[in-house]
């Protein structure tokens, strides 16, 4: 098979791999559910969902490295809750004279968004670790089986299937482009056109991208034909639920529920 | 690595469990209606095509061209799936685009992922859809309504969208609206041009190749008037409230004061337990402390079993 450098997915053997795709997906939405109900400023708690992520991430065998490296992703959108601090009233904290405005901050202000940050953080660190620890394949089962509509679900695997087709040729034309475009090294001298012009020629290749993947469609609907498509989605029956699935799935939520009772008695 | 971030894919955090559930509930009843149509209209055919066109549009957003000062503008594909598809098969190519990026590529939260649907999938669909078919009314069927009305959807669907996700962010009290509404909206005029111009060459180099794909003069599928109606509405309302929102960031707080019932649900549960049950504890700084020490045990033991693990598989072969 063709391993795509968009794959997220960590082939290792680890307890954390082995655990039913089902059991994680369902976990995984609880933990970031968990994080969100959890009240603003509830440290204690948010240490412990850390703990708890952290820990699945040391068991997945993943490393704590490389999840941190791929959350950093997130960071950029922290800048939507900065103004939060100033805005917030509250007790003083320190103020920040820019110009002839006086930005005051505040203690609730600073603390709402270390919140976010953090929930936001925890949630991310999550979500890494789903992806990157079950194939996709069985994360469209775990989807099927919470009762994701299966004509949805059949679209997010088709989907799959031919992205890394598609993102591979999508380089191709970007290759190609660079490959037929003069670029001067000198200083000072810009190459292919105004903005609006490479806009448009960017335009072009994506007509061109959409164009074969019409084309492709055609062919893979042909190809389906002649296997026996008739217009229905078919799914293999799912795998049996055993009850040591059904412990760990209650295991899992009551740990969750444990933590958010803790946060939401203390802080809430 | 690849990693399109995208201002408007919003992540898990950043807004409150009361506003994500509500748009997941919005989100599920609007996306919930457009795969019954999908379901009863299309052909067979179609199911491929969707699967594929949504792939490419994941594809196209790494087309990109420089702007000016490292950064680029990039596509996002709500108008041309609109155009190319029609609206209802356009939002669920736009929910599988969306939810893929939030599922695999953590563009965009999980637990954030209704919200973000509804912005891409429902606003940058409908009003897409009514945008485009407006003008290509007032062109009369001639070949400058279809560029200049897709370019014109691509731009008014972005920026009304991220008009929709500062509000949410807003109402969730993550961001106050007379900063949110004007950064997040300033920011979109400014993408959404770059959009435009890409869907503008997107749609003339198709135009010129298969024209036979714009589906000229045939008639328009069912409910789509619902669609139009609706990206109007959406369009007008979000035109008209934010700016409103934004000068009165009072009122946004009024509304969100208005939803305290998740709180009112939590009032009981206080009581069950008051703080004074647990001695000790009940102190905010000895808490901390002793979820830090649980925290660190709990850590410790599972990297030292992970170690311990791994050292008895490899004696084992």
């Amino acid at each position: 098979m063709h391993i795509h450098f968009l794959d997220p997915y960590r082939p290792l053997t680890s307890p954390i791999h082995a655990l039913d795709a089902r059991i994680k997906f369902v976990l995984t939405v609880a933990f970031i559910l968990t994080a969100s109900l959890t009240p603003n400023a509830a440290w204690p708690v948010y240490i412990l969902l850390l703990a708890v992520v952290l820990s699945v991430e040391i068991l997945s065998g993943l490393g704590i490295g490389y999840v941190l490296k791929r959350a950093v992703l997130a960071l950029p959108f922290a800048l939507a809750a900065l103004p939060v601090i100033f805005t917030i009233k509250g007790q003083m904290l320190f103020s920040l004279p820019i110009g002839s405005w006086i930005f005051t901050a505040s203690v609730e202000g600073l603390e709402r968004f270390v919140s976010v940050a953090f929930k936001s953080w925890l949630s991310i660190q999550a979500a890494i670790v789903l992806a990157a620890s079950t194939q996709f394949p069985e994360l469209l089962q775990a989807m099927r089986a919470v009762g994701i509509p299966r004509l949805l679900v059949g679209m997010f695997g088709l989907m799959w299937r031919y992205l890394f087709v598609l993102v591979d040729e999508a380089l191709r034309l970007m290759r190609a482009r660079t490959a037929r475009s003069g670029h001067s090294g000198e200083a000072g001298k810009r190459s292919g056109g105004s903005v609006a012009w490479r806009a448009r020629m960017t335009g072009g290749l994506a007509g061109n991208l959409f164009l074969r993947a019409f084309e492709r469609s055609d062919r893979i609907y042909v190809a389906m034909l002649s296997r026996g498509y008739d217009g229905e989605v078919r799914t293999l029956p799912l795998p049996p639920f055993t009850s040591l699935n059904w412990v760990s799935l209650a295991a899992g939520l009551v740990l969750l529920t444990l933590l958010l009772l803790f946060g939401i008695f203390f802080w809430g | 690595m690849y990693s399109p971030v995208q201002p408007m894919h919003i992540p898990d955090g950043f807004l409150s469990t009361l506003v994500s559930i509500v748009f997941w509930v919005i989100s599920i009843v609007v996306l919930g209606y457009a795969l019954k149509r999908v379901g009863k209209d299309l052909g067979e055919r179609q199911m491929p095509l969707m699967g594929v066109l949504a792939a490419a549009i994941f594809a196209g957003q790494m087309l990109n061209f420089s702007v000016a000062g490292g950064t680029s503008g990039h596509l996002l594909g709500a108008t041309l799936a609109t155009i190319l598809l029609g609206p209802w098969a356009a939002m669920i190519v736009m929910t599988s685009v969306a939810s893929i990026q939030a599922l695999i590529f953590q563009d965009g939260g999980l637990l954030a992922l209704g919200a973000n649907l509804f912005n891409m999938a429902v606003i940058g669909v409908m009003v897409s859809y009514f945008t485009y078919t407006s003008v290509q009314k007032l062109a009369r069927g001639k070949a400058w309504g279809i560029f200049t009305g897709g370019a014109l959807a691509a731009w008014t669907s972005i920026v009304i969208a991220s008009l929709a996700a500062a509000l949410q962010l807003a109402l969730s009290g993550t961001s106050p609206a007379n900063i949110a509404v004007p950064a997040m909206g300033g920011i979109h005029m400014i993408i959404g041009l770059g959009e435009g111009l890409i869907t503008f060459g997107a749609l003339a180099f198709l135009y010129a190749t298969r024209r036979d794909l714009f589906h000229v003069g045939e008639a328009a599928p069912k409910g789509s008037k619902a669609i139009w109606v609706g990206g109007l509405a959406i369009a007008a309302l979000l035109a008209v409230l934010s700016p409103l929102a934004s000068t009165h960031p009072d009122g946004l707080e009024w509304v969100a004061g208005q939803k305290g019932f998740l709180e009112a649900a939590r009032a009981p549960l206080y009581n069950l337990v008051p703080n004074y049950v647990f001695p000790g504890i009940s102190n905010g700084s000895l808490a901390t402390i002793v979820a830090g020490i649980i925290g660190v045990v709990l850590v410790f033991a599972v990297a030292l079993g992970v170690a311990y693990l791994r050292r008895g598989r490899k004696r084992s072969k």
